[in-house]
């Protein structure tokens, strides 16, 4: 009998050659990441700031700290993923007449399949969650998110998952297979190494968190509105994000179960997705997609959400068709399912299977449009003050319908036999998610900041920030427009033709440009805390709201309501204003309230090694991690001592302060 | 539609003078109709987008906040108008229904495994016209051309007689690839194990670029090939050159050849061994691998039975090409159904 290797059980296949030290890149990155992360952790142990962090933020339960640190996470992420981005412009740039580039091709698609791979899942994704954490219960008048435990444990599990993805920079290597990870390219037959497997369990774990956050909303938003807010007295942004998250549970298990036929071929010795033996690549295609095309919708509904929200409070208007708003949303939620064969007209299916896919794609247009024009009613005769989110939202309205067009003209088969794969698609989808949920993000960001934090964000640097990127996408993706026009195709390295090089530099020069946007959003985070005295809001309305997150204090207290508002119309703070309802400031009873726990980010900490170890075949160390988040899991259904009351008098003290704050300042 | 295409695709070159868009001034008929459907779907979704782009700029200049003339027109608490509610639902759908029409007609016409029936848009398709077939098998990371009417073979560069219609028979050997050349057609996956066809023609003598256009691997970038139309006595030159190059694509030429490499020069084959291109299709060049059409027929009728289940190979060799490195692993054998005569029959069954 053999003896089993140890050193195998534990460190699978990882050794010392895993570490990419011949890769100058690579190790720069990691000397600027490790002293970047040695000062910003050297600086919090000085503060002191370790418990803090741990009591106050990474153990809590408060949807809105929770809510933060999502955007947290996301505007980390999107700097990583930035920085792909800009190696690729920079490679496609100076790659002609024989010049490699500085990136070699195993390098390069690293880098293109890791930029997707983390602007959806680790910038956006997180992005969109966050707003959707922090100000979903404050617009229903609830006092947190039905399951307030697994809110921070589906967090956590979303750290793990990005930094699986960033683990694989400097330990081993990342996929080279596309965001998509098709098969056969992605089975182990064509890819042995690492790179997939460290695709496959980010996506898993944080995939985890995704899903139980998306049932975290639907039954925060279902069950635990104020008394008076029916479906059709719901703000348009939880609407939005209602449906965003019935898709998030129907679409993200498909990718789970995917990703496990996937694991199984690579692991297991099945053949679901290999060339022989009866497997199918393309059913994987189809598959990935059917979660992929709703997952665009999940990325854009609580941003034509926000928009709702943003457009009546600048234009001091009501929501022109608010109805017809909301039936556009529930429309554009059932169609998303019907159309995902969109992706691969071009992998043989009949003429009306395509034709069918076609069509359905183009009527997710309808209700589309009907939400433009709706916004454009709101707008009309109404009052509008251009704040920073007002700028965004005109840039968004402008930019998506040119998203939507060529959208659309992807949508008839024949068109897009020639464009399909080209750089008309990559400008495309970035005409559509830039346009679309990053200046959403935006406008979101600047609309709900004074909410999270007491002041105002500054507008000159938001200003800055808007313009570098609104005029940075146009000259980063113009020139890819036309570049798909002159027949050029996505994911390549280094190119023949000299005369496309010149729209290369101009979308290399786009880039640089939103890099500016990118500093100055930076600078506004800075400067407005520097200046927050002169920014600060005492009233917490700063925009007069129409919406109950802004009948509350800023930055709202941990009860978020110390009495549950009652609803008596559609935008129930403009409602209460109108009729000059008065604040109730006696009767202060106690407020059952959940208590932190730490057992989230315990459990996600296993689930990243257990990920980790998967990865490199560790399988011992794996076994023991899984055993590690079994127990812990099971160990924290015993915790009973999970809720305490805020006493009356807390409240009490809270509710006085703040009215003589408000009364200070009328 | 005449006009519209009149004024637009002048504009849009112009747009784009200075620079080769080969997608807008194709030279085979099927891209032409291709890409007239890009112009007539940007035409009429531009009914919708510049309205609305126009008003979007109209009301945030007509209605900020210190145009003191339209304070006059403020009005907080309008919030519906079934006039213009039913506008924005209506118009968009009658661009929709007249583009879905477009998309459905055009999608049956364009499909890609119809024959075709037009030369260009004034010549129809003699009748009786053979088409030109050619066999195309994307390689790691190379392309290969296979003329069964010809009988000879080419590697990165093809050709075909201007006007004659082209039924191209597509596969690949190992990943997914997409046949793409942008002046003649639109693409089309090249998968393993599997077939797409494409029917087109070019209307135009020349050299034109052929490419992958979907990611397969490392050597991708340089996975491209030229497509040579000529004139019927050009063409016929071109064949006979391959025929002087007087090399043979046997079986286990082709299995060096799908080895990955990049870069590969053009090489030209005078003739190719008996039923190649089905054998890469059905995965079975190696002459003890069972084919998938076998392997379907049998499983069609039932399958083998338990005699199925011994009939597993595992040659070192063949594993390893399969990816197959641990000892256990097999691979289903061949039966003694090899009909090609110039193949030395195939051990059957549990050969090891």
């Amino acid at each position: 009998m053999n003896t089993p290797d140890l050193v195998k059980l534990i460190f699978g296949r990882l050794s010392l050659e895993a570490i990419p030290y011949h890769e100058p890149i690579l190790i720069g990155t990691f000397a600027m990441v490790a002293i970047g992360g040695i000062a910003v952790l050297g600086l919090i142990t000085k503060a002191k700031l370790w418990g803090y962090l741990w009591k106050e933020w990474f153990t809590s339960i408060d949807h809105k700290k929770i809510g933060i640190m999502y955007m947290v996470l996301g505007i980390v992420m999107l700097l990583r993923g930035f920085a792909d981005a800009l190696m690729m412009r920079a490679q496609q740039a100076i790659a002609f007449n024989g010049n490699p580039g500085f990136l070699p091709p195993h390098h390069y698609d690293q880098i293109f399949t890791a930029h997707g791979v983390i602007m959806i899942f680790f910038v956006a994704m997180p992005l969109v969650t966050g707003l959707m954490n922090y100000v979903v219960p404050l617009q229903i008048g609830a006092r947190d998110v039905a399951f307030p435990f697994l809110n921070n444990f589906s967090f956590w599990m979303t750290v793990s998952g990005a930094m699986l993805v960033m683990a694989s920079l400097f330990v081993g290597e990342f996929a080279r297979t596309g965001w998509l990870a098709y098969p056969p390219l992605s089975g182990l037959a064509q890819s042995p190494d690492v790179g997939v497997d460290y695709y496959i369990w980010s996506l898993q774990v944080a995939g985890v968190g995704t899903t139980l956050s998306g049932i975290n909303l639907i039954a925060t938003i279902v069950k635990m509105r104020a008394p008076g807010m029916t479906m059709m007295r719901m703000p348009v942004f939880t609407w939005t994000s209602l449906c965003t998250n019935v898709l998030i549970v129907a679409a993200f298990p498909v990718l789970t179960a995917v990703l496990v036929l996937l694991s199984l071929d690579r692991y297991a010795g099945t053949n679901f997705f290999t060339n022989d033996f009866g497997g199918n690549p393309m059913m994987y295609v189809n598959l990935i997609w059917i979660w992929g095309h709703p997952e665009v919708y999940i990325l854009i509904l609580p941003l034509f959400g926000a928009f709702s929200e943003i457009v009546p409070t600048y234009s001091r208007k009501r929501l022109f068709g608010y109805a017809s708003m909301v039936y556009a949303t529930v429309v554009i939620t059932v169609l998303s399912y019907l159309v995902w064969l969109h992706h691969f007209f071009t992998m043989g299916s009949g003429a009306s299977v395509n034709s069918f896919f076609g069509i359905t794609t183009m009527i997710i247009s309808i209700p589309t449009g009907a939400k433009i024009f709706n916004w454009l009613f709101t707008m009309y005769r109404g009052r509008i003050k251009f704040e920073v989110p007002m700028l965004w939202t005109i840039g968004f309205m402008i930019t998506f319908v040119i998203g939507g067009m060529t959208g659309v003209m992807l949508a008839v088969p024949p068109a897009d036999f020639l464009l399909h794969n080209s750089l008309f698609l990559i400008a495309h989808f970035h005409n559509v998610i830039i346009g679309g949920v990053v200046f959403g993000v935006f406008a979101a960001i600047n609309y709900w900041f004074p909410k999270a934090f007491g002041y105002k964000l500054d507008p000159f640097w938001g200003k800055c920030s808007f313009w570098f990127w609104f005029i940075g996408f146009y000259v980063a993706f113009m020139p890819l427009y036309v570049l798909g026009f002159m027949g050029v195709t996505r994911r390549m390295n280094h190119f023949e033709d000299p005369s496309l090089q010149i729209w290369f530099q101009i979308a290399a020069f786009g880039a640089v440009l939103i890099a500016l946007g990118i500093g100055s959003f930076l600078m506004q985070l800075f400067v407005s805390w520097k200046r927050r005295e002169q920014l600060r809001d005492v009233s917490g309305d700063p925009w007069g709201g129409r919406t109950l997150e802004w009948s509350t204090s800023s930055p709202p207290p941990v009860y978020n309501f110390a009495f549950t508002p009652v609803v008596h119309d559609l935008d129930a703070w403009a409602q209460m204003k109108d009729h000059h309802a008065e604040r109730r400031t006696e009767g202060y009873l106690p407020i059952h309230m959940p208590k932190n726990t730490g057992a989230g980010i315990i459990i996600a900490g296993f689930a990243f090694v257990l990920g980790f170890a998967m990865i490199w075949h560790m399988f011992l160390v794996a076994g023991l991690a899984f055993l590690g988040l079994l127990v812990t899991a099971i160990g924290h259904t015993f915790n009973y001592k999970r809720d305490y009351y805020i006493p009356a008098d807390v409240v009490e003290r809270t509710e006085t302060a703040r009215t003589e704050e408000l009364a200070a300042h009328v | 539609m005449k006009l519209l295409r009149g004024l637009l695709i002048p504009a849009l070159a112009l747009l784009l003078s200075g620079c080769d868009a080969v997608l807008l001034s194709p030279s085979g008929d099927i891209a032409r109709q291709q890409r007239d459907l890009i112009a007539i779907s940007v035409v009429l979704m531009l009914i919708i987008i510049i309205p609305v782009i126009a008003l979007t700029l109209l009301f945030a200049w007509k209605y900020r906040e210190s145009n003191k003339a339209a304070h006059g027109e403020y009005d907080p608490d309008w919030n519906h108008s079934t006039v213009l509610e039913l506008i924005v639902w209506s118009a968009p759908l009658m661009i929709i229904i007249a583009l879905g029409a477009i998309t459905w007609t055009s999608t049956h016409k364009l499909d890609p495994y119809r024959p075709i029936d037009q030369l260009d848009a004034s010549r129809s398709v003699a009748a009786g016209t053979k088409p030109l077939v050619v066999e195309v098998v994307a390689l790691d990371w190379k392309w290969l051309f296979l003329y069964p009417e010809q009988g000879i073979a080419t590697v990165n560069e093809m050709a075909a007689p201007v006007d004659r219609p082209i039924e191209f028979h597509i596969t690949a050997s190992n990943v997914m690839n997409a046949f793409f050349v942008p002046s003649l057609a639109g693409m089309i996956y090249a998968m393993p194990g599997m077939e797409t066809q494409l029917h087109a023609v070019m209307n135009k003598t020349g050299d034109f670029a052929g490419l992958s256009a979907n990611y397969s691997g490392a050597g991708f970038s340089d996975m491209t090939f030229r497509f040579h139309s000529l004139s019927n006595a050009d063409f016929d030159g071109w064949v006979a050159k391959a025929r002087a190059s007087g090399a043979e694509l046997g079986r286990d030429d082709y299995l060096k050849l799908e080895q990955p490499s990049e870069r590969e020069p053009v090489r030209y084959y005078a003739s190719v061994s008996k039923g190649l291109y089905n054998a890469i299709l059905n995965r079975c060049v190696e002459s003890n691998r069972m084919c998938q059409s076998d392997m379907m027929a049998l499983d069609k009728q039932g399958g083998q039975g338990i005699v199925g289940a011994y009939n597993l190979a595992s040659s070192v060799g063949l594993r390893s090409r399969l990816g197959l490195t641990e000892a256990e692993k097999r691979y289903v054998g061949a039966l003694c159904l090899t009909r090609d005569a110039d193949v030395a029959a195939a051990p059957a069954g549990r050969s090891r």
